[in-house]
């Protein structure tokens, strides 16, 4: 198994962990956001999209996000599953907002962006739907959890439809190659190296890792706040049989 | 093997008859395909760029109208308690309810399929095609959506989860017959679109039932 959760997977441990980490995590995505965000306004103008290129420092490290997330989610689900881990289905649980989050910010962005750059709030070419597709999972999730009563079951079902949803995620990359589109190819993960400039590439870089620090921080408050309401909730039941 | 083609006959029984069946799929295939050119508009030219995955999309919503009795019915009435215990594999139960859907509902309707497209303007050399892939998609859609059915089993409001949870589902082959039909229609090579539903398809039918019946597990235990 992965060495991470092997470790966390006590939860007196995790919360051992997540209690000085999650203020960590958080402090590092701010300092690297100022730094991001300071190289990105101080980044020349592109020759083609003039100002509305540092757009993309937001917008393109949400829109990894989102995916990212998606990857977070359905392992949670997978080791609640097959394990029955309570902190995993709380893992799945609090991440699933904060993903479906960084999508809408990846998709509002983009359609800010698009406005300038094609002359269209919104277009419908094949990575922008399948982002929107990825919302709509995460709306599905949270859905379902919140329909069932029953925790347990909530968990359980919840868990089933990530991990169906994973099969999306492929499907995302894969429809950008099948549908020639507006949407610019993948122009930084690849083989040859990156065709985007180093001036745009580092605040790029460092505003991807803000936003990872700052996901890893709200993930674990919230996996925290999941625990505890678990806790006074099993306590509340305590207190009641008594 | 007796006891699956049983188990078949009673669910298509079930799907065929009692409140539903063929005739409010195609039914309500045909409002949707009706109100398309009075909100469009009637121009023929207009109609006809979109009748082929207009008539395409009203099919996938179709299919989405009777998979809240795909096993809502079985639960409430404890059928799906009995079915669990039988020797067959739960998910071959899933696969069988699916199969007797698809007989049911996704067969008449992709026999529908080419007159309303050919209604809204569509060129009738499209209708092989679009027989081909109402048949295969139909096919994914009984099996995608028969997970969300699984998966909204005792939740409240589950009709209306189930669309929430099943319409993201039917993007891919939305897409694939979509861009086959679209593609047939151009003059352009279609096959690949075909091929993909057909991809697609088949991964829905091999592991939808896997999930379908570990839903069923969860609602019941």
């Amino acid at each position: 198994m992965i060495p991470a959760p092997a470790f966390l997977s006590n939860p007196e441990r995790f919360m051992a962990f997540s209690r000085w980490a999650a203020p960590m995590f958080g402090g590092l995505a701010v300092v690297l956001a100022i730094a991001g965000l300071w190289l990105g306004f101080a980044a020349p103008e592109d020759y083609q999209q003039g100002d509305t290129v540092r757009i993309m420092f937001i917008h393109v490290p949400a829109a990894w996000m989102s995916m990212f997330v998606y990857a977070c989610l359905g392992t949670a689900s997978f080791l609640s599953l097959v394990f029955r881990h309570a902190l995993a289905d709380a893992a799945a649980q609090a991440a699933a907002p904060l993903g479906a989050a960084f999508t809408a910010l990846a998709l509002i962005t983009g359609s800010l962006w698009g406005r300038p750059m094609w002359g269209a709030w919104w277009v419908w070419d094949a990575r922008m739907t399948s982002v929107l597709v990825l919302f709509l999972f995460y709306v599905a999730y949270m859905a379902l959890r919140a329909a069932l009563d029953d925790e347990a079951k909530a968990a359980r079902a919840g868990a089933i439809l990530a991990l169906v949803g994973v099969v999306n995620l492929p499907i995302v990359k894969f429809s950008v190659d099948w549908w020639n589109s507006l949407h610019q190819g993948a122009s930084v993960f690849r083989a040859d190296g990156p065709t985007v400039a180093d001036v745009f590439l580092y605040p790029l870089l460092l505003m991807a890792l803000a936003y990872m620090s700052a996901f890893g921080s709200l993930w674990l408050v919230r996996i925290r706040g999941e625990v505890w309401r678990r806790r006074a909730e099993a306590l509340a039941l305590r207190a009641a049989r008594a | 093997m007796s006891r699956i083609s049983t188990l078949l006959a009673r669910e298509t029984a079930l799907a065929w008859g009692k409140g539903g069946g063929p005739m409010v799929a195609v039914g309500f295939y045909a409002g949707v395909a009706t109100l398309l050119p009075l909100a469009v508009g009637s121009e023929p030219e207009r109609l006809a760029a979109i009748a082929p995955g207009a008539a395409w999309v009203a099919l996938a919503l179709a299919a989405l109208l009777s998979l809240d009795r795909l096993f809502e019915r079985d639960y409430e009435d404890g059928s799906l308690d009995l079915l669990t215990l039988s020797p067959v594999p739960l998910e071959i139960i899933c696969a069988v309810k699916c199969l007797a859907q698809w007989l049911a509902t996704g067969l008449p309707l992709a026999l529908a399929a080419p007159v309303a497209a050919i209604a809204l303007g569509a060129s009738p050399q499209l209708s092989g095609l679009v027989i081909a892939c109402a048949l295969l998609g139909g096919l994914a859609f009984s099996f995608m959506g028969g997970i969300g059915a699984a998966l909204s089993l005792g939740a409240r409001r589950g009709g209306l989860l189930t669309a929430v949870i099943v319409l993201p589902l039917f993007v891919p082959p939305v897409i694939f017959g979509g861009g086959a039909l679209a593609s047939l229609d151009s003059g352009l090579p279609w096959k690949a679109g075909f091929a993909l539903l057909g991809a697609y398809t088949a991964a829905a039918v091999a592991l939808g039932p896997l999930a379908m019946a570990a839903a069923c597990r969860n609602a019941l235990s």
